[in-house]
């Protein structure tokens, strides 16, 4: 398998990161060094083996529905970069 | 005072030889006189460090100490603590003071006591075996400060080594304990999965991330892993064991110990003279009492493969927290929201954390997801069965822990490939999630070699057994780096 350009491309966006050609460049022959040490994977027969999420296989625990945690909100927004009365402000995306 | 064991140090605390305030001194003095050479650590706050020792050694008069209060450690910078920049080694926090505090750091100081130096160095994100991927630059190893600590906890490993602190924690996902330990003679503890809680502990691949000790040799370690060790309700992968005094079996005999060699650790991309090292060490426990068996991991060889599938996509998921809304890094200029997500990314995370974001979200995406990332997981279970077949043989299971000493620094950085097969012999450890060490077992061309022992699930006590009594006849973990003092 080998990684065009224009797919490089295509998973920086899916992954939000902007990429200059010039990085892309750099990154595509990355990636298909890493991808070629991962191939070696498709060469053995896992028919019938259950795939393993988790080291410890347990169920998710259920805990009480109550209120547990205080209300940090002016701790927690004192690190953001930038908020107005409570609310994280971003760019505007309803016109 | 700086070449003293922990259980040393708490008698000197105890017997008024020295004040918690005074050692703390001691070693933020050392800090500020070396770190500008080795750049173990990234933040220090003398302030809230004399403070937190003041408050231990009230303790200590008051007669309410725990056995490590007034003990001071170096905290790897994965770890949110409230009130401290915590940056994981990243442009993208580093302007992030923690509002909270993360279990480990809750119990190390606030319960047992313990005195934070300040927050060492590390890999951003934890990605990389070599500690060149932080945006705070490279951390030097004090046995050649021409070359790497090894990674992702180097900073810890460094601080230790050159003795800017008694202790350290870390945390290993593919080796990042076990690995920089070798690499500067410490003796270095992962737990098995679930042990040590992830509950403010900067989140790299969830499935595989675990906290431990970094230390001078097993005894410091086990008493460490007491402090950190422990069900949390805030982790959802936290497992409900019932508390263990880690230290209980240090001084039983090895006599009957058997030892399985995997084939597979002990073939071909080994340095000779490092398996030289540990060859040596294995006579040494048998010595002791202990037997050897040759067991095989015949699925170890694809242990790298499916973890560069598998951490990378949980990497992507994890990582895509990091977006200029809530915390830490957002780029100045930008268009729509769209445009400042791609832009807060492309300017907050480096090279290589950017590579594992897009492989992750490569081997989830559409079409991709069971060629990969399936396959991975059931290559995953393979190697996870190879150790249970391998436990009916053996009590611990020893190797190499890295295939090399300290490498140059610069001299893998360039080559992903090859800085990832660094960690062949650690990572199908996280894969199982079974618990590792790595120990001090002597020196190839004058750098430290550790030896790795791998042991069945909530082995620690016996794995820490097995290494302490190695170290009451040998001295390597004893030795420290020329021109420390």
């Amino acid at each position: 398998m080998s990684l065009t350009l224009e797919q490089v491309q295509r998973i920086a966006h899916l992954a939000r990161i902007e990429v200059s050609e010039s990085e892309a460049l750099a990154t595509q022959g990355h990636l298909n060094g890493i991808f070629q040490l991962i191939e070696q994977m498709q060469a053995v027969d896992t028919r019938g083996i259950e795939p393993m999420a988790h080291a410890q296989e347990l169920s998710q625990r259920l805990r009480d529905d109550a209120v547990t945690e205080g209300d940090r909100r002016a701790a927690y927004q004192a690190v953001a970069p930038e908020t107005e009365a409570g609310l994280y402000l971003v760019p505007k995306v309803i016109e | 005072m700086i070449e003293k064991s922990l259980k040393q140090l708490a008698q000197a605390l105890a017997a008024k030889d020295i004040s918690s305030v005074e050692l703390t001194t001691l070693f933020l003095d050392r800090i500020a006189r070396h770190n500008p050479d080795i750049n173990a650590f990234v933040t220090v706050d003398c302030e809230k460090s004399l403070k937190r020792a003041a408050e231990a050694d009230a303790r200590l008069a008051a007669g309410t100490a725990g056995p490590l209060t007034g003990i001071p450690i170096a905290q790897k910078d994965i770890f949110c603590a409230e009130g401290w920049t915590t940056t994981c080694g990243s442009k993208m926090l580093d302007n992030f003071v923690s509002p909270y505090d993360a279990t480990v750091i809750r119990k190390m100081e606030a319960e047992a006591g313990l005195v934070s130096l300040g927050k060492t160095n590390m890999d951003e994100f934890a990605m990389g075996s070599s500690n060149e991927t932080s945006f705070f630059g490279p951390v030097k190893n004090p046995w050649d400060r021409s070359r790497v600590p090894g990674g992702s906890s180097g900073g810890s490993a460094a601080a230790v080594a050159a003795r800017l602190a008694p202790a350290a924690t870390g945390t290993d996902t593919g080796g990042s304990i076990r690995q920089p330990a070798a690499l500067c003679n410490l003796t270095g503890l992962k737990p098995t999965y679930g042990v040590v809680s992830r509950y403010g502990m900067i989140a790299f691949a969830s499935s595989l991330d675990q906290g431990g000790p970094m230390a001078r040799s097993a005894e410091d370690c086990a008493l460490l892993l007491n402090s950190m060790a422990g069900f949390d309700e805030r982790d959802s992968t936290s497992l409900d064991h019932p508390v263990e005094d880690y230290a209980r079996d240090l001084e039983q005999p090895l006599a009957g110990l058997k030892i399985g060699l995997p084939k597979e650790f002990f073939g071909e991309g080994c340095d000779a003279e490092v398996m030289a090292a540990v060859q040596a060490a294995i006579r040494e426990y048998e010595k002791l009492g202990a037997t050897t068996v040759e067991v095989s991991l015949p699925n170890s060889h694809l242990s790298v493969p499916a973890y560069y599938v598998i951490a990378p996509a949980e990497a992507s998921s994890n990582l895509s927290r990091f977006d200029g809304v809530r915390y830490g890094y957002r780029a100045q200029d930008y268009g729509n929201l769209d445009d400042m997500y791609m832009k807060t990314r492309a300017q907050g995370f480096g090279a290589e954390v950017k590579r594992r974001i897009m492989i992750g979200a490569y081997v989830l995406s559409h079409g991709y997801y069971d060629a990969y990332y399936l396959q991975a997981q059931r290559i995953r279970r393979l190697i996870a069965n190879d150790f249970v077949e391998a436990f009916k043989q053996c009590d611990v299971i020893m190797g190499p822990t890295s295939p090399s000493t300290a490498f140059k620094l610069g001299e893998k950085a360039a080559d992903p490939v090859q800085m990832y097969l660094s960690d062949i012999y650690t990572i199908a450890v996280n894969l199982a999630g079974l618990p590792g060490m790595s120990v001090p077992c002597g020196f190839a061309g004058g750098l430290p070699v550790g030896l790795q022992l791998i042991g069945n699930y909530f082995g620690e006590a016996r794995l820490l057994n097995a290494a302490h009594r190695y170290q009451q006849t040998t001295d390597w973990h004893l030795r420290s780096p020329a021109g420390i003092e």
